[in-house]
């Protein structure tokens, strides 16, 4: 077994610097990894450019790196959330780069699997478009997407063991998985981390061969974004 | 009388089918699922990675691991499935989920559809609607005839930046049914004592009637 194993958030962000290129799995706030977000939002590190589908809310999340005006440059597909995010973007402080939720998802998956690019109808005539190859397939046209990948990938999972394996819970699975594949170092923060082999294989969604760095998150929040409920009767 | 929106939301759901994977968008399309037609089986997918989506929770039962698309918290149905967001969207992309419903600002004779930014103003992102209008088979747009001004939806072209073209098949608002075909937008249906004049002068876009216009039956 090959120990991924980080001691603690100190050792897990190792080596990251500014002007990198990082990724933060979730959606909304569902699955992000807390604790290295708000570790990030304490080092003196800026002109960042994050790869996440959202932006976090505007004192949680993506959010507290938002405020200190560590990231120069988002690439996201929905960022509604969060009134600061609004403000830098509209005023021109912050550089974003708005893509389709598909092609986000399989631009990075491509960047982990070595696939540099690929053809999807997604955004094909809007300006989503602009400045791309297109090509025709079965009569349909389809637009040219580059693979992402990062300096640092962040994801968070349910479970995980030593050798890096990770089982995620419910829909915060989401981008966590392909995040974790097209990180040059993919820092992952569990829930519950378990000695190799507690893991049952079938059952690994992120195989330890994509994580670098394991360690269990000190403690999680898990805010919730739009609390629905129904009445019972 | 115009329809409200739970009823549009009633209208779309009478064109569900059995045995078929539907996703909602957010807003009206929501609330089709609170008007599925007896004896017709549905699995709703939402693109953060579920199939078999189902009610809310029971107060007390919220799971923040447990959302939807919209970020509300959900539970799901006996079946359910969860998966990744490349996996999701290889279902949508793929087209094995058969039918869309989502909102608009903007709808066009040529079956264009715009919903996702009014530049200056409102830019949050586009989400998953363009890979959604991208590839799905059917589309069914669930809006307001009218924005609040008073001025037409339905337009010969698009205003705002478009999320895709010549995609979309139907649209359900609070005046009509219209069916998007070559020729322009066939009034298929007018709300329950709406005028064919009322929808005419509500409408900018090229309308084809032809004979008798029905009234919705909800």
């Amino acid at each position: 077994m090959i120990n991924k194993v980080v001691n603690n958030i100190e050792e897990a962000l190792q080596g990251i610097e500014s002007n990198m290129t990082f990724m933060v799995g979730g959606f909304g706030l569902s699955g992000i990894p807390e604790n290295c977000i708000a570790a990030l939002s304490k080092k003196e590190i800026f002109e960042l450019t994050c790869v996440s589908n959202n932006a976090g809310v505007d004192a949680f999340g993506l959010g507290l790196l938002l405020q200190r005006k560590q990231i120069k440059k988002m690439i996201s597909s929905y960022v509604g959330e969060n009134a600061e995010f609004e403000r830098q973007m509209l005023s021109g402080e912050l550089e974003v780069d708005l893509i389709p939720q598909g092609s986000l998802a399989e631009r990075c998956r491509a960047g982990g699997a070595g696939i540099p690019a690929f053809f999807t109808p997604a955004g094909y005539g809007t300006e989503v478009a602009e400045g791309k190859e297109v090509r025709e397939y079965n009569g349909k046209p389809h637009i040219l997407e580059s693979a992402l990948t990062a300096d640092f990938a962040f994801v968070k999972a349910w479970k995980g063991d030593t050798a890096g394996n990770l089982i995620y819970k419910g829909t915060a699975r989401n981008f966590n998985p392909l995040m974790a594949m097209a990180g040059n170092i993919t820092v992952a923060e569990v829930e519950e981390l378990v000695p190799a082999g507690k893991l049952d294989p079938n059952q690994i969604h992120t195989p330890g061969i994509f994580v670098q760095r394991v360690f269990q998150g000190e403690k999680y929040e898990k805010r919730i974004e739009q609390r629905t409920v129904r009445k019972r009767e | 009388m115009a329809l409200d929106k739970n009823q549009i939301a009633q209208r779309i759901a009478q064109e569900l089918e059995h045995n078929t994977y539907v996703n909602l968008g957010i807003g009206i399309p929501t609330l089709v699922a609170n008007y599925i037609p007896k004896g017709i089986d549905i699995e709703f997918q939402s693109e953060n990675g579920v199939l078999g989506m189902g009610p809310f929770p029971f107060e007390g039962e919220e799971d923040p691991d447990m959302i939807n698309a919209g970020k509300q918290t959900i539970t799901t149905m006996p079946g359910a499935a969860l998966f990744d967001s490349a996996t999701s969207f290889a279902m949508i992309r793929g087209q094995h989920v058969q039918l869309t419903v989502l909102g608009a600002m903007e709808v066009s004779e040529n079956g264009d559809i715009a919903n996702w930014k009014i530049p200056g103003k409102m830019v949050k992102g586009m989400g998953g609607a363009m890979d959604l209008v991208a590839s799905a088979d059917n589309i069914i747009v669930a809006m307001m005839h009218t924005n609040r001004a008073g001025e037409s939806k339905i337009l010969k072209q698009c205003t705002l930046p478009i999320t895709g073209v010549n995609c979309i098949k139907k649209v359900v608002t609070n005046l009509a049914v219209l069916e998007v075909t070559k020729e322009g937008f066939k009034l298929l249906e007018r709300a329950p004592s709406v005028s064919v004049e009322e929808i005419i002068a509500a409408t900018q876009a090229k309308l084809v009637i032809e004979g008798n216009i029905p009234e919705m039956q909800l």
